[in-house]
This record gives structure tokens, C-alpha cells and sequence, in this order.
């Protein structure tokens, strides 16, 4: 029972192929392989911390089969701050911000807040409190993440920084 | 150490017809469906899924996900994400209260995994997408290698996590017929943060006739060993004259019927307390949808 599971994926824009158990999850798959800035928080769907991109979607990868993810396309924080202009750039505000206290949080966080921007999300205070919903911060508050995504968000809406 | 493997061992399985699937089911036992996962991965991680020797990873079977609308209404895949859903204009403009209920569960990064099917097959008494579709007068399209079934979706449940499911069988869609006439809705929800599990949800469907109520249906979530649909109550509104006393008689009637149960989200005080004021304000706020005074 319980074979090893083959699954190819691309993640953060490179191939790969990992061989993993049926009852792995993305995260831990991820982790297994040397990305890890995906964090290991809660592992059942409460904290967010290990929120990925998945074919462009925020998903917690605690939740997600890794064997299920075979020919799908992964982003981490760290790989979209290095490929994509837009997160670095949220990174940046996180830190201008102050939205990193003890930065447990924050991988999470800053991939929720990028998938926002990707989709179009307006700088809107109350909207981007409901796209973090899902990522738990006990440190800033909160006020500190929203500042950092809604300056990246007003960015682009005055033309200084294209989605 | 603070971390959570799955201890289960399984074979997982990846069909990539609906025909297949089936056929798996059919020839296998125990077999548990993997759709977003939300709901089973935590469960595994729990150790409260009681016997499971293959996982059926269904995510591969793209009818499954479609949603496909016509005069008399629409037929969504079991495995459509809650997103897709929720973001579905049409959607929204036709059952509002189907789209407010999948807005208020969880955040979206589970919402983007999460399918409409997973709610109904988990059968969790406070799922929140089931009650819009109950009293929409929605209906369960249920698959098996012997044939397909239709079933009232306020048929489906018996208990906590138990449905009318037979091992052998799978939800395949949901159809909800387009509601007629001057309707209007109305889904709320009791629960400590926006994306908590609900204390209390509610759902009322209502057609107006003039100065009075026509066709209604009302639904709790929270309140009984399986998502109730309050068809008697409901039933006796038909034909009444909407006043602001009869919504707080309802609610009152209402309140009075339930026999909740104190688990660790709230206590049966409050529920019974808090469905008066619930019910006569959902009541007051679909009608106002529908265009009463």
C-alpha cells in the first residue's frame, strides 16, 4: 500500500519532479525539496502562512495533495520576489511598513497580498482585510500588513507600478 | 513536536473520466473522494476519518467542474471551486443568496480549493452553501455505474456526515431551478470572526404576491443534527399578509420549534434567543429584495 507518487510541477518557474508520498502535502512536499520559505504553521487550513500560489490562485498547501498537483505550477514567496516586480515590490512595502514583526507571517501574507494585486484588487482597506482573512499575524495587528498592500495597491493605480 | 503527518496509509487514485470514477467505486472499497480537500486533509490530520484504503482524486475530471446555465435554471459540477462560484456574475444576479453564503465561508485561499460538492458530501449540519440551495428547491444529481439519481437537496442529509449517499455512488451536480416572479433573498450568518464557522445560519427564499407572501422557503444552519429546511413553518407563511408582526410571530415560531444542542461555538440559549431576532430581520430584508413596502 501506499506507493511513492511521481508528480512533475513547475515551481517558482523551474521544472521539477518530485517523488512523493500519497499522503504528503504541498507544503511539506515543498519543504522537503529545499523551498522553505513556504513555513509550516498550524497544517490544518487555520494559519496561512503556507500560502502558495497555485496556477495563479492563493491556496493553503497544507491542505493541498501534492500528488493532486502533478503538471500544476507553484509560486512561493521568495521565488515571485526574485521573478516578479510587483512582490518585490510588496516586499519592499512590508518593510517600509513595519508589517514584519517576528516575520512568521509573513510568506503567507505577502503571496495572499500579491494574488490580490494580480486579480486587480483596488486600494480598498476593507477588501484587502478580507483577502488576509485567511493568514494569521499575532504580532502587528494587522493596521501594518493592510498600510503595506493598500500603498502597493494605490502604486498601481496611479500608474507608478503596472500589476 | 508541533506538526501534523498524515498517519493514514492509501493509494491514491486519479481517474480522468467520470466513467472511470465510477467504475473505482464500484469495484473498490472504502474509498474516500478527494476533491479540495478541504475538509478531508484536515480530517486525516485529525485521525477522525475512520476507514479509507484509496483516495479518489477527482480534480481531473473537468465536467465535474462546469457550470452550465439554461431557461430553467442552472446546473453546477460538484467539483466547481467555491470561487468560481462567487464570482460568477449570473450566479450573483440569480441566486444572491447562494453567492452571499459561499462569500462568508472561510478565507479564500480555502474558498480557491474548496468545491460546492465537498459542502454537501461532508454533510456537516452548519455547511453554509447548503441551506441558499435547499430553499431554492435545488436538486442533487447523484452517479453510480447502475444509473443516475435525482434527489431534493433537502432530502440528502440524515446526519452528521452521513447522507443519502450509497458507497458506490458520488454527488455529480447540483441543479437549482431559476426562481419566478417578484423573489427575493436573503442568507445570514452568526459567527465569531467573518470567516468562522457559523453559530447560526440562516436562509430565507421568498416569492411576493402582491401585499403578501407567496411561495417561501427557510432553512438553519447550527440548530440540528443535520441542515434543517423548515418546510411547516414555512408552508403555513404562504398566503399571509407581510407585516412586521408577522416576521417577529415567525421568528418567535421558529425559535420555539428548534431543540439545539451547546457545543463549544455556542449554547442552545443562544441559539433559540438569537434565531427571533434573525428570522424577523432576514424575513423583513428578503422581502424588501423582492420590492415590498
Amino acid at each position: 500500500m501506499s506507493e511513492k507518487v511521481k508528480i512533475r510541477l513547475k515551481v517558482n518557474g523551474e521544472d521539477v519532479t518530485y517523488e512523493v508520498d500519497a499522503h504528503m502535502s504541498l507544503m511539506r512536499a515543498l519543504r522537503e525539496h529545499y523551498v522553505w520559505d513556504v513555513k509550516c504553521g498550524c497544517e490544518v487550513g487555520e494559519c496561512g502562512t503556507c500560502t502558495v500560489l497555485l496556477d495563479g490562485q492563493a491556496v493553503k498547501s497544507c491542505l493541498t495533495l501534492a500528488a493532486a498537483c502533478d503538471g500544476h505550477e507553484v509560486w512561493t514567496n521568495k521565488g515571485l520576489g526574485y521573478r516578479d516586480p510587483l512582490t518585490a515590490r510588496l516586499q519592499e512595502a512590508f518593510v517600509e511598513c513595519g508589517s514584519v514583526q517576528c516575520g512568521f507571517c509573513t510568506p503567507g501574507m505577502i503571496v495572499a497580498g500579491a494574488a490580490y494585486l494580480k486579480h486587480g484588487g483596488k486600494a480598498d482597506r476593507a477588501a484587502i482585510k478580507n483577502i488576509i482573512s485567511g493568514n494569521l499575524c499575532r504580532c502587528t495587528g494587522y493596521v501594518k500588513i493592510v498600510d503595506a498592500i493598500y500603498l502597493v495597491a494605490k502604486e498601481i493605480e496611479e500608474g507608478r507600478l503596472t500589476a | 513536536m508541533n506538526t501534523k503527518h498524515i498517519m493514514k496509509e492509501y493509494d491514491y487514485l486519479k481517474p480522468s473520466g467520470l466513467d472511470e470514477a465510477l467504475q473505482i467505486l464500484s469495484e473498490k472499497e472504502k474509498v474516500k473522494i478527494y476533491a479540495g480537500g478541504t475538509d478531508l486533509i484536515v480530517k486525516l490530520k485529525m485521525e477522525t476519518v475512520p476507514d479509507m484504503d484509496y483516495m479518489m482524486d477527482i480534480n481531473g475530471i473537468e465536467e465535474l467542474k462546469q457550470v452550465e446555465y439554461t431557461d430553467e435554471g442552472v446546473r453546477i459540477g460538484a467539483n466547481r471551486k467555491l470561487w468560481d462560484i462567487e464570482t460568477d456574475q449570473r450566479m450573483t444576479s440569480l441566486f444572491p443568496a447562494l453567492t452571499d453564503a459561499v462569500k462568508a465561508m472561510a478565507a479564500i485561499s480555502v474558498r480557491n480549493l474548496a468545491s460546492i460538492g465537498g459542502n454537501f458530501c461532508n454533510a456537516s449540519p452548519v455547511a453554509d452553501a447548503v441551506g441558499p440551495v435547499m430553499c431554492y428547491g435545488g436538486t442533487l444529481e447523484i452517479a453510480s455505474a447502475r444509473g443516475v439519481r435525482k434527489v431534493p437537496a433537502k432530502d440528502f442529509f440524515l446526519a452528521p456526515g452521513v447522507t443519502v449517499l450509497e458507497k458506490d455512488e458520488m454527488l455529480t451536480g447540483i441543479f437549482i431551478p431559476t426562481p419566478k416572479g417578484d423573489v427575493g433573498h436573503a442568507f445570514t450568518k452568526m459567527a465569531r470572526t467573518k470567516s468562522d464557522i457559523a453559530k447560526l445560519s440562516l436562509c430565507v427564499a421568498l416569492a411576493r404576491d402582491g401585499g403578501r407572501i407567496g411561495h417561501i422557503a427557510m432553512s438553519m444552519g447550527a440548530v440540528a443534527a443535520r441542515p434543517l429546511f423548515l418546510e411547516e413553518i414555512s408552508a403555513g407563511l404562504a398566503g399571509k399578509e407581510m407585516s412586521e408582526s408577522l416576521a417577529m410571530e415567525t421568528g418567535e415560531a421558529v425559535s420555539g420549534f428548534l431543540q439545539p444542542i451547546d457545543d463549544n461555538r455556542t449554547t442552545a440559549v443562544y441559539r433559540k434567543d438569537v434565531t427571533k431576532t434573525m428570522v424577523a430581520d432576514a424575513l423583513a430584508l428578503a422581502w424588501a429584495r423582492s420590492g415590498g413596502a
